[in-house]
Parts: C-alpha cells; structure tokens; sequence
C-alpha cells in the first residue's frame, strides 16, 4: 500500500526555538510518566496494606533515592499538566498567535516555577 | 480548532478507509480521546492533591479512608481507564514520530511494533493492576 501522506522530517535537521523545546518537554515527561505510574501504583499498594506498611513506604520516601525519584515524576507530572493545560487552550484557540504563542510559554514556564515551589514547600 | 478541522478533511474519503486497514480509526477520534482523558486526569490530580492540602499530617486512617470511600473508587478507576486510553495514543504518537525508518531505516517497523506491543502490555498490567489495589483491598 503506497501511503501519499507527507513523510515526517528528519528531527536532527530541525531547530530547537523555546516552543518546541517546550513541546518535546512535554513529551519527554510523558513518556516519563508512563514509567513513573507503575512506580506511584507500587507505593500506593503497599501504602494501602496496614499502618506498619504505610510507615515503612514513609521512611523508604525519606531516603535520597526515593525522595529524587519521587521527585522527578513529580515535576514530570507537573510539566506535564501545565503544558497539557496550555495545549488545551489553544485547541480553544486561545493564544494562537505568534505573539501569543511565546507569551503562553513564558507563562507556561512561570507557573511550572510557582507550582513546583508551593509543592515542594507543601510536601518537604 | 482550525487545525482540527484540517485534519478532518484530509482524512477524510479514500485516506480515511486507509487508515481503518491501518488499525487506525482515524486521527479526530485519537484527538478527542486524548482531550476527554486529559481533563480526567487533570481533575484526578487536582483532586488528590486537594485533599493533601485539607489533611494537614496524613497518617494512615486518613490515606486508608480516602480511598476506601466509594467516590474515590469510582474516581480512580475512571482516571485509570483515562490513563491507559491517554498514554496509548501519547506513545503510539511518539512512537510514529521517532521509531521510522529515517531513524531505524529497513526495521523500525518491526522496532516500532514492539515497542507498541511492551506499552500495550504495560498498560493492561496498570489496568488490571490497579483495579486491584483501587477495588480489591
């Protein structure tokens, strides 16, 4: 079957302004996330069981490992909402414009700042 | 919106059935799934984090009954089923995008099912999974 859709382009020859970095984040943290699920499905399991196990998934969280893994899916989950939350405004066509466009990233990249800092804040 | 409406009718006609042999319904249903799940997911997060904010030391009860109530039950197994739907569309597009024969030339299609076969794999074992931990303690 001959496929006349237009072949993708090759990505290496593409030029990264701060849009598309902002997009492939967005990927990038997807992809992480779909890792990252099966380990917050782990802790939350053993969370569930009993009181003994809660404490036990409390102490391991504490650790340096832990606390930077848990810390990664966390910003991936908050990059991801964020970006996804823009992405979804602009299917309402809001800041489609060039001009808008940049301005949302900026925005984009306040609020990923101001989220992660009152979670941090909130959970260490 | 304008995008979308491209989209709609260049797939549509001839292309379209090439799409169904492709075991692809067509990219619009793709579209709209990725947006429904998305804003589940959102208000699954928001919700979570909601009620870390209200418990102010979480100790077990309070985890425990959070997610013994009903509301949470529901909630979650909806927000898994959105999860699934959400991350196979997202990684069978990145899968499209970068496993291809620019990158992996005569076997990325090989590659690329794989691939796709391990995240179909993942994400029924998420599913059945968490519906356990979710429903079944």
């Amino acid at each position: 079957m001959k496929d006349k859709r237009p072949v993708n382009l090759d990505i290496t020859t593409i030029k990264f302004p701060l849009a598309a970095i902002a997009s492939i984040l967005h990927r990038i943290s997807g992809i992480g996330l779909f890792f990252g699920v099966g380990i917050l499905l782990y802790f939350l399991q053993i969370s569930l069981r009993s009181e003994a196990e809660f404490e036990r998934v409390a102490v391991l969280l504490d650790g340096l490992l832990m606390t930077s893994l848990l810390g990664l899916i966390l910003l991936a989950m908050i990059y991801h909402l964020i970006a996804g939350i823009k992405h979804l405004l602009l299917d309402l066509g809001i800041g489609e414009s060039k001009q808008g466009a940049k301005r949302g990233t900026i925005i984009m990249w306040i609020m990923f700042v101001l989220v992660t800092g009152v979670a941090v804040g909130l959970l260490w | 919106m304008d995008y979308v409406r491209a989209c709609y009718r260049s797939c549509g006609g001839a292309a379209m059935v090439n799409r169904v042999i492709n075991f692809r319904r067509s990219g619009i249903f793709d579209w709209i799934i990725q947006r429904f799940s998305a804003v589940v997911l959102a208000a699954y997060t928001i919700f979570i984090l909601g009620n870390f904010l209200l418990c102010a030391d979480m100790d077990f009860h309070a985890w425990k009954s959070i997610f013994d109530s009903i509301f949470t039950r529901v909630f979650s197994i909806i927000t898994l089923i959105a999860l699934c739907a959400h991350a196979w569309v997202g990684m069978w597009t990145v899968t499209t995008d970068y496993i291809t024969s620019v990158q992996f030339g005569k076997n990325a299609t090989v590659l690329r099912f794989v691939f796709q076969f391990f995240v179909f794999l993942i994400l029924t074992a998420y599913l059945i999974w968490g519906v356990q931990i979710f429903w079944g303690s």
